[in-house]
């Protein structure tokens, strides 16, 4: 092989390469990210159940029910528009408080209930998730009462 | 006076960072004695006028000095005082500074050190660090000083994040950044040889250690920040594939490929452009990394002290830098020649299959890392978690670790395929491991298996290219490829366990009650109220018993008085063979009858920092045996298989 053929071939086996990883990773992306949800365009859009999502809202105040068994929290993620049922097994995040916001990772079961895997609340108290800075503002005229600390 | 004199230093310090870029400059265009001979003493006064400033910065953090706006924000009076020096650097501003003064130090370090560059490239050098120095001081002092006052006084501050009051903090943002920034150096060489065109087996080997130095406190911060973050988020993960953990891989894949390469240009001169492309890279990742840490712009766990409009500022000096880095690339990587030839059965090209999987499992986080803010533009919001990274990089991972065990064997330029058949004695521990795993445990899946199958086969081949040397003349370089090699082997292994065999189990207790998980019964004994030094907490009695073994576990749950603030606590119990994870946490406020206990049985999951630990260990031994070479001056070139 000619030294000028050698170069080229490793830069098109690269090349190749990172393409290859490009198209993989597109593929896997489409079928693994998972998009952002606000209970009103949950209810707009046809998720199909099954399918990971992640849930933001405000946790609607006296909306948070414990089943007898102790590690299974029942509540209610609201914004302006909708409301949306919320089941989760497991130890709740420091932060998480009926009219404080909430990032739920989960899917949609059957019957419309969604299914949370994991909860991200506020983990500091200067802290918001990203997406919930703009549900904040408009949530906040529905849950006035809950903003005094 | 303090916060004045550490203002003082950092604007003395940017000044002379000025005079390093003009004589830098004018070294490498005039070849001038004189400018290279002020460059050095100008880049350490430097160095240690950042030393001087960053010193200022614990003392005011170790006195809590109130009067400083830095300070009344980010502390509090009655901290445990390692967390108030360590708190130095939990926030924006303290942490650019540790980032500015490591930088300034690797290039008083480089004026010190670096013996083996020729004037015209070290002053290039100099030249290009003095660049960097200076964008990132404009940042600090324009945008982010750390030692504006603050009038009047608070009477005691706001405190600390709860989290972060955590040994974790005083070790792994230090040595985290030392990688990070440690990468400049590396930056810089590569821009010098662009600008000198002088690319060849002295510039690498004079390279060769900066990026070693960097690697090894990259691999040391991930490392620690992992275990960090598994036992103080309480949630049993080690790894959440978060934007800033990625931020924090993604510079340590292309510095991994980097190390690689750059042995390829130091024994034979080959891969040229490739290898200043990587050293461009490596540090774009670094300060794209801080970009995404420093600005907030993505959802993390870990995201603490951001802010968006400062991420702009340093988007622009990411876009600054690495345009023009690779604007030069363009323009001068015609003139660098081409290296020597190599047949694709050879060491180099075990490298080569390194290099591009290294860079395709960056191009695939880089992807996935990003994918939410380019959708974000475009009007979705998405986020893109662990379930894309594993799909898309544990394949490719687990093809490199299969490279591995074969590119240590083969000689550098050519090899023949008879040197295959050592791989006999891997090949049989591989096949042992999975046919053990597939009978005893086929629920664990399959890529758990097929990791530890590679990983067993891994284990044993990282010990070949020791295979017939005299072990007492081995050469250190060599010692340390092979515990590295053997520490990703463990490493692999552990994550393997961790992902396939753990046990989760979660229950609501009353005092008294026993329930198992895995093999261990575990009892709570007891709940029951405890102070600390900051905060108040309730604290679970856990009994747990496997055998005749039987030990105590106290979970918490605590309360911060300032900032307020819950954390959990987790209790974590070692055996040799894995560890037991306990959380405790109240159902609710008003139902204190029972108590939630989360617990998991993770078996061998220690093995991932331990060889973790062992990677950078072995990165140590080869820095040893690289800074010693010289004075010893023999062989030329260790890594030539004898």
């Amino acid at each position: 092989m000619k030294p000028k053929h050698q170069r080229l071939v490793l830069a098109v086996v690269a090349l190749l390469a990172l393409i290859g990883a490009g198209l993989l990773a597109a593929s896997a992306l489409r079928e693994e990210a998972s998009y952002f949800y606000t209970p009103a365009t949950l209810a707009k859009a046809e998720v199909e159940p099954g399918k990971a999502i992640r849930l933001g809202g405000m946790v609607q105040n006296g909306s948070i029910k414990r089943d007898a068994d102790g590690v299974t929290v029942r509540f209610i993620v609201q914004d302006r528009d909708a409301t949306q049922q919320v089941v989760y097994r497991g130890i709740t995040p420091d932060l998480f408080v009926e009219g404080s916001g909430v990032v739920a990772d989960g899917r949609l079961d059957k019957n419309g209930l969604f299914v949370a895997d994991g909860l991200l609340a506020k983990h500091d108290e200067n802290y918001v998730p990203r997406e919930l800075k703009d549900i904040d503002m408009t949530t906040a005229e529905h849950s006035q009462d809950t903003l005094a600390k | 006076m303090i916060a004045e004199t550490g203002l003082a230093a950092l604007w003395l310090a940017a000044a002379l960072a000025l005079l390093q870029a003009f004589a830098g400059l004018g070294s490498w265009k005039s070849a001038s004695p004189a400018l290279a001979s002020l460059t050095r003493p100008v880049a350490v006064a430097q160095g240690l006028l950042c030393l001087i400033a960053f010193g200022c910065l614990l003392w005011m953090f170790a006195v809590t000095d109130l009067s400083v706006l830095l300070v009344a924000s980010n502390s509090h009076v009655d901290k445990p005082m390692i967390f108030k020096i360590a708190g130095a650097w939990g926030n924006h501003e303290g942490s650019m500074l540790l980032w500015v003064t490591i930088l300034t130090l690797a290039g008083a370090a480089i004026a010190l050190f670096e013996r083996r560059l020729d004037a015209q490239t070290l002053g290039a050098t100099l030249f290009a660090q003095s660049l960097l120095a200076l964008g990132f001081f404009a940042f600090l002092l324009f945008s982010s000083n750390p030692f504006e006052r603050l009038s009047p006084a608070p009477p005691s501050g706001a405190g600390l994040n709860p989290l972060l009051q955590d040994i974790g903090l005083a070790l792994h943002p230090p040595t985290l950044y030392i990688g990070y920034v440690g990468l400049s150096v590396a930056f810089s060489f590569a821009v010098a040889a662009l600008l000198t065109g002088k690319v060849g087996p002295a510039f690498a080997r004079a390279m060769r250690p900066w990026v070693l130095l960097a690697w090894i406190s990259l691999t040391l911060g991930i490392t620690a920040g992992s275990y960090w973050a598994y036992y103080e988020l309480g949630w049993g993960g080690w790894w959440f594939w978060d934007p800033v953990e990625n931020a924090s891989l993604m510079p340590w894949l292309a510095a991994t490929a980097l190390l690689h390469s750059v042995a390829v240009l130091a024994n034979r001169d080959a891969l040229r452009a490739w290898t200043i492309m990587l050293a461009l890279v490596a540090f774009a990742m670094s300060m794209a990394g801080t970009f995404l840490v420093r600005s907030g712009i993505l959802t993390s766990v870990h995201a603490f002290a951001v802010d968006p409009e400062r991420g702009a500022f340093i988007l622009t000096l990411l876009l600054l830098y690495v345009g023009s880095a690779l604007t030069l690339f363009a323009l001068r990587i015609g003139s660098v020649k081409e290296g020597k030839q190599f047949s694709i059965l050879s060491r180099e090209g075990g490298i080569v299959v390194n290099n591009i999987f290294l860079s395709v499992i960056l191009a695939i986080v880089l992807m996935g890392t990003m994918a939410p803010l380019v959708a974000e533009s475009m009007g979705d919001k998405i986020s893109v978690g662990p379930p894309y990274f594993n799909k898309a990089t544990v394949p490719i991972g687990l093809l490199l670790m299969l490279a591995l065990m074969v590119g240590p064997l083969l000689r550098w330029r050519s090899d023949d395929k008879a040197r295959l058949k050592r791989l006999f004695a891997p090949a049989i521990a591989a096949v042992v491991a999975v046919i053990f795993l597939a009978l005893t445990s086929p629920q664990a899946g399959f890529w758990p298996i097929v990791a530890l199958m590679l990983s067993a086969g891994l284990g044993v081949a990282s010990f070949l290219p020791l295979f017939g040397r005299n072990l007492l003349r081995t050469p250190l370089p060599i010692w340390g490829m092979v515990i590295a090699h053997f520490g990703l082997a463990v490493s692999v292994a552990g994550m393997a366990a961790e992902s396939g065999w753990t046990t989760e189990k979660l229950y609501a207790l009353r005092p008294g009650e026993t329930v198992s998980v895995a093999s261990w019964s575990v009892k709570l004994e007891d709940v029951a109220p405890v102070v600390g030094d900051n905060w108040v907490a309730i604290e679970g009695r856990l009994s747990a018993k496997r055998g005749g073994f039987v030990a105590q576990l106290k979970p918490q749950t605590r309360q911060f008085s300032n900032p307020e603030q819950q954390t959990s606590e987790a209790a974590l119990l070692t055996r040799w063979d894995g560890q037991l994870y306990a959380v405790v946490a109240p159902i609710s406020e008003t139902d204190l009858s029972r108590w939630q206990v989360r617990l998991w049985w993770k078996p061998f999951v220690t093995l991932i920092w331990f060889g973790g630990g062992l990677i950078a260990l072995g990165g140590l031994i080869a820095l040893l045996g690289r800074i010693k070479l010289p004075a010893r001056k023999q062989n030329e070139n260790p890594w030539v298989p004898a």
